[in-house]
Formats: C-alpha cells, sequence, structure tokens
C-alpha cells in the first residue's frame, strides 16, 4: 500500500511542475482537475478500514476537484476568450526551476518534521508542502486571474494533502464544509472574473491597480 | 438556541432573496437587526440558554463578540435603509440577501465550540462580505473585491493548515484527536511542541489576513475605502471581531499548553508593527475612508499587543473589542453621509463638512475623538487598561512604543479628518443635495451614545461580561 501511495504522491508532485510549466489556460486546468482527483483518492489507500462516510467524502472530493470545478473554471474560460498566460512575472522555464528548488527544499524540511509513526515513510508532508509552494508561486507570478485562481486551488490542493493525514481524526462534517467552502469560494471567484472581464475586456490584474496609496 | 441565531438571518436572507420589489426590500434589514439583537440580549440574560450541543456553546468571549456584532448590526441595518433609498437606482437584493446573512455566519463563529467549524464560519463571513464590497460595480470596487477575495481566501487557507496542524500535533503525541475547545484546553500540556508552535504562527498568519494586522492588511485600504461605509462599518466591526476571537481561542490553547512566552512575543512584535504600518500611512492621508482602513489596522494592532501583553491587560484588551467595534460604526456611518453629501472622499474635494451636514461631521469629529483615546470616551478607558497592564507587566519599552504610535496616529489622523469637517465649503454641492435623513443620522447617534456610555459608566451586565472573559481567557498551567 505505501508503494502505492507514495507512486501516487510523485505523480502529484509531477503535475505541480505540469503546472507550472505550461502556458495554455485550459491544461493548467485540467492539469489542477487531476491533481484534485488523485489527491481525492488518497484516503482509500491510506485507510485499510472503509468506512461509509470516509467513502462518501471521497466521491464527494473527487466529483468536486475532478469534475465540478474545472467544468466551471472552462465554462469561465469560454466565456471569455482568453486561452494564454502572456508574459508572467517570471517566465515558464524559471518558474519550473524554482518549482523544482521549492520541492526539493520541501523534502529537506520535511525530514526534519517529527512525523507520527508510521505517516514517516510516506511522501504525504513534503508533497504537501511542495503542491503549498507551487500554488503560491502560482499566485505571485501569473496576472491572469484565471491562473491566479488555479494557483490557490493548488494551494488548497496541498492543504488538503496535509488533510489526508487526518481522515481519521476529524469528523465528516467539518470535511464537507471544507469542500463546501472551497466550492462556494471558487463560485464567487468565477462571478468575479466573469465582472472583470465585462468591465476590462481583459482579465489581466495588473490592470487592477488603481488602488494604491 | 444556537440553531435559531444560524436559521433567522439565513431565513430572512432567503425571503429577501423572494421579495421582488426593490424599494420594500431594505426594511428586511431592520427587522432582522432587531430581531437579532432581542435574541443576543435575551440569550445573554439567560446562562441556561449558553449550551446547545457540545460543538455549539457559548464562551464568555464568544458572549462578548456576539453582543458586539449584535449592537453594531442594529445600527448599520437602520442606517443600510436610508443608504439604499439615495442608491435607489441599483439593484438591491443581492447586496440585502448577504448583509442579512452576515450576523448568521457572525453569530456561528461566536457559537462554535470546534476549531473546524469555527472555520468555516470565518470563511463564511469573507463569503458574504465580498458581494457587499462590490456593491457599487465600479472599476475600482471590483478591484478591491479581487484583491478582498483573494488576499483573504489565502489567509484563511493558511488558517486550515494551521487548525490540521493543531490536530496533528494531538496525533503525534498519541493523543486522542479533537479539535472541540473544552478538549483542546485539556490536552494542550501534552501537545507535539513543533506542531503546536507551527500551527499558532500559521493561525496567527491566517486570522490575521482577516483582522487585518500589517504585513496582511494590504487588502483592507482597498476594500474599506470602496466599501459603502455602512459595509465598511461591519468588516471593520463586525468581521475582525470574529477573526480576533477565533484568535482569542487559539491563544487560550497555547496558553494552556504553557507556550504563553512564545506566543506573546509574536503577538507583541505584530502589534506594534500593526500600530508603525499605519501611523506611517495614517499621515497626509488624503482619502478619509482609506484613513480609517488604517485606523482599522491601527486598532487590531492594540488588540494583538493587548493579548500579547498578557493577563493584566486581558480585561483592557477585550473591552477594546467592544469600544473599537462600536467607534469604528461611527466613523464609518457618519464618513458614509459625508461622502454622499460631497460625492468625494478626498480631502482635496470635501471641506466645511460642519456646515453642509452638521449632524454627521459633529458625529465623524467626535468619532475621531473616540477611537483615538480622548477622555471621557470608551477606547479611552480601554487603552489606559491596556497601558497600565503594560506598565504592571514591566514591559515599559512597549508602553512606550505604544504610546507614542498613538500620538503619532492621533496627529495624522487628525490632520485629515479636520480638513474634512472644518474649512470653508468647497462649492456647489452634487444635485440633488443631501440632507441627512433621520434614519442616517440616528442610528450613529445611539452608537455614538453607547461609546461615551461605554467611557463614562461601564453598565454592570457589560463589565460582568468582560470579568467573565478575562478569567476565561487567564488559563493557569
Amino acid at each position: 500500500m505505501t508503494t502505492l501511495l507514495n507512486a501516487l504522491l510523485v505523480i502529484v508532485l509531477v503535475l505541480n511542475f505540469l503546472a507550472l510549466g505550461s502556458g495554455r489556460i485550459a491544461s493548467v486546468i485540467r492539469t489542477v482537475a487531476i491533481q484534485g482527483a488523485l489527491l481525492g483518492l488518497l484516503p482509500l489507500l491510506l485507510h485499510a478500514h472503509l468506512q461509509p462516510p470516509v467513502v462518501l467524502a471521497v466521491l464527494l472530493t473527487v466529483a468536486i476537484k475532478g469534475l465540478l470545478i474545472p467544468f466551471m473554471m472552462f465554462r469561465a474560460m469560454r466565456h471569455i476568450r482568453i486561452r494564454r498566460e502572456v508574459e508572467p512575472l517570471i517566465g515558464l522555464q524559471p518558474s519550473v526551476i524554482l518549482g523544482a528548488l521549492g520541492t526539493g527544499i520541501a523534502l529537506l524540511f520535511a525530514d526534519g518534521l517529527p512525523l507520527a509513526g508510521t505517516h514517516a515513510r510516506l511522501l504525504i508532508v513534503p508533497a504537501a508542502l511542495a503542491t503549498m509552494l507551487t500554488g503560491f508561486l502560482l499566485l505571485i507570478t501569473r496576472y491572469k486571474a484565471l491562473t491566479q485562481v488555479m494557483g490557490y486551488l493548488v494551494l488548497e490542493n496541498g492543504i488538503y494533502c496535509f488533510g489526508v493525514l487526518l481522515v481519521d481524526a476529524l469528523p465528516l462534517v467539518v470535511e464537507m464544509g471544507v469542500l463546501l467552502d472551497l466550492f462556494a469560494g471558487i463560485f464567487v471567484i468565477c462571478i468575479i472574473v466573469n465582472r472583470i472581464s465585462q468591465a476590462f475586456a481583459s482579465l489581466d490584474t495588473r490592470r487592477l491597480a488603481a488602488l494604491k496609496e | 438556541m444556537a440553531y435559531l441565531f444560524l436559521c433567522l438571518p439565513l431565513l430572512m436572507a432567503a425571503l429577501a432573496a423572494a421579495v421582488p420589489s426593490n424599494r420594500w426590500r431594505p426594511w428586511l434589514l431592520p427587522a432582522a437587526g432587531a430581531g437579532h439583537f432581542t435574541l443576543t440580549c435575551l440569550t445573554l440574560a439567560r446562562p441556561a440558554w449558553w449550551t446547545t450541543a457540545a460543538w455549539l456553546a457559548l464562551d464568555p468571549p464568544g458572549r462578548l463578540v456576539l453582543l458586539v456584532v449584535s449592537t453594531l448590526y442594529l445600527a448599520c441595518a437602520v442606517y443600510a435603509v436610508a443608504y439604499l433609498r439615495k442608491r435607489a437606482e441599483r439593484p438591491n437584493r443581492v447586496f440585502c440577501v448577504c448583509l442579512l446573512a452576515f450576523p448568521g455566519l457572525a453569530g456561528l463563529a461566536a457559537w462554535s465550540q470546534h476549531l473546524g467549524l469555527l472555520w468555516v464560519a470565518i470563511e463564511g463571513t469573507t463569503l458574504v462580505t465580498a458581494p457587499l464590497i462590490y456593491f457599487n460595480h465600479t472599476q475600482r470596487s471590483i478591484e478591491a473585491t479581487w484583491k478582498y477575495l483573494l488576499v483573504g481566501s489565502v489567509g484563511i487557507a493558511l488558517a486550515l493548515l494551521g487548525t490540521f496542524f493543531l490536530a496533528y500535533a494531538a496525533v503525534h503525541a498519541g493523543l486522542p484527536v479533537s479539535l472541540a475547545q473544552a478538549d483542546l484546553a485539556a490536552l494542550a500540556p501534552r501537545l507535539s511542541r513543533p506542531w503546536l508552535l507551527s500551527a499558532f504562527v500559521l493561525l496567527l498568519v491566517g486570522y490575521g489576513t482577516k483582522m487585518g494586522l500589517a504585513p496582511m492588511h494590504s487588502w483592507k485600504p482597498d476594500a474599506y475605502g470602496e466599501a459603502p461605509g455602512v459595509v465598511g462599518a461591519i468588516l471593520a466591526g463586525g468581521v475582525t471581531s470574529c477573526a480576533f476571537l477565533a484568535l482569542l481561542r487559539v491563544y487560550r490553547v497555547c496558553l494552556a499548553a504553557g507556550e504563553g512566552a512564545y506566543v506573546s512575543r509574536l503577538l507583541l512584535a505584530m502589534g506594534l508593527f500593526s500600530m508603525a504600518v499605519a501611523a506611517i500611512f495614517m499621515i497626509g492621508q488624503r482619502d478619509f475612508k482609506r484613513m480609517l482602513a488604517y485606523s482599522s489596522v491601527e486598532h487590531m494592532g492594540i488588540l494583538a499587543l493587548g493579548l500579547g501583553i498578557g493577563a493584566p491587560a486581558l480585561a483592557g484588551t477585550l473591552l477594546h473589542v467592544m469600544t473599537n467595534g462600536l467607534t469604528k460604526g461611527v466613523l464609518f456611518l457618519a464618513a458614509g453621509n459625508i461622502h454622499r453629501a460631497f460625492g468625494s472622499k478626498s480631502t482635496e474635494q470635501v471641506a466645511g463638512a460642519l456646515r453642509r451636514v452638521p449632524l454627521s461631521a459633529g458625529l465623524f469629529l467626535l468619532g475621531f475623538f473616540a477611537i483615538t483615546g480622548s477622555p471621557p470616551f470608551g477606547p479611552f478607558a480601554s487603552i489606559l487598561s491596556i497601558l497600565n497592564g503594560a506598565i504592571g507587566a514591566g514591559r515599559l519599552a512597549v508602553a512606550g512604543g505604544f504610546l507614542l504610535l498613538l500620538l503619532l496616529v492621533f496627529v495624522g489622523m487628525g490632520a485629515t479628518v479636520l480638513k474634512v469637517v472644518q474649512g470653508r465649503d468647497p462649492g456647489p454641492a452634487p444635485a440633488p443635495p443631501y440632507r441627512e435623513p433621520l434614519l442616517s443620522v440616528a442610528p450613529v447617534a445611539l452608537l455614538m451614545l453607547c461609546v461615551l456610555l461605554l467611557g463614562l459608566a461601564m453598565p454592570p451586565p457589560v463589565a460582568a461580561l468582560i470579568r467573565d472573559a478575562a478569567e476565561f481567557l487567564e488559563v493557569r498551567t
């Protein structure tokens, strides 16, 4: 089980690089959706005794992260007719290199963290940290509102990845709340994204610079 | 009881979504505000009602925040009727629905004894307030809303990670995992230290972003500057108080774990830094609503500082939650009236407000004196109490810095406020001229009266509430 789980987490790490390295927004959305769905499956592999609530949470997570959110993002993308992230603050290759550096640091850092018994052999904590760093990188270096939302989703994926360690401990209600919030947040952001496009004719957050000291 | 606090506002919100008339819909706001306030007063008077379920109970700080939010909300709800009547050209369905749902989520934050549920409630307040900031549908308000959502969501994501770390602190120590406050406080001394301490840092950054502590305050001047005054009041007095409540609960767990020294160092640094940033940006600030936003950053700094000083300043800090929340209501609502009367919020176009809108400008001036800690208003009492606490705890350097920054803020804020209220009226008023309707002045005046009352003669029930909350937070290890 551990080998399979770690293999899955390695795929998650590779998807981070794909998200960082692609300029087409559609492929970023697809990458992040696959990553979310894979992470959604983690609890099935981690827990020998599957209770109905856990299975339900897994199904919901995969449906929301893998289907609903990408569907909404694609709709928003079609609506505003934007395909590519042009001229990010840091180019695509440098951001992949930064992502690799971040992943290395995450692996080293996670090595030093005190982990409970069986968790030490898993890649969950380094994968979570690396994914969060990737999310921050996307949030900071991209200008298109849509890619920034994707960055936020990657950040949430990283946090969810850490949360998998706690599936036993945290009652289902809280997980549902977490998913609901994620969904609602994206929903609101999508609406705002639409408004931005109507008002600016371009979805470039650099144009959002009227408010400053 | 807790379900009632959650359901009443949500029901009213659903009702508002169904009402077709743009003209009559806003009247649901004062009805909901009055209902919520009555419910709050009844509940606070009956200890038997304070526990609904294991996860839903009112602890003393929760009662305090509930009272502040409910009072402020009532005033804002009445004011909103007058505001929306002036803005009859804009559809207000979304605005009313979101504003009606807000007290439900704020109430949930006050009631929740589970840190996960608390997190859900705080995220909910972010979501319902975002469309409120966007009410004007201008480019600037989109920009403000975008920044608010993005920065706020990242902050709230970090708070979630911090909550997970806290749970993992129990997993690592091999303890039963629970995020219920009572369990955490009981198990705190045995929690895994590295995870607990990193959890506190993440939660401080996460909820600190929602409060608007520097350097995570970047969304605040934009959001408060572009949002209608009534929304500014809700954000500065309500949302920030809820986020501070979350921080209080986490603080209590760390204190129970015996990590008071570490926590208080972080809080003191963050508090003084926030005050310093606010003071710097307030000097020469031409936009009076942005100035109020920096004042909010400053006061969040004071709250963090008071918490950092610890036991001797706790009562003052808790009183400050109340006095700051209500005074911010006065300032933002009065500023909204002045903005409306001049059609501008820059001191380049606004002067002589005392002549054009004497009541609002007078209240704005009084609010300024109150918030900067002038006697005899409420904030004077709370700031003095925090200062006394700092001196009593032997933190003379902190007390000195605190005083110096208060003075700087007074000078910086005073210059802008005096430019707004004094001087000669710059000329033609926007047509039709704005006359101060009773509904937009009376709630502000009543809030001001509350602030004055808190400074002159503290009502005994409020004093008892603050005493209870301070005792609740002083965990002996």
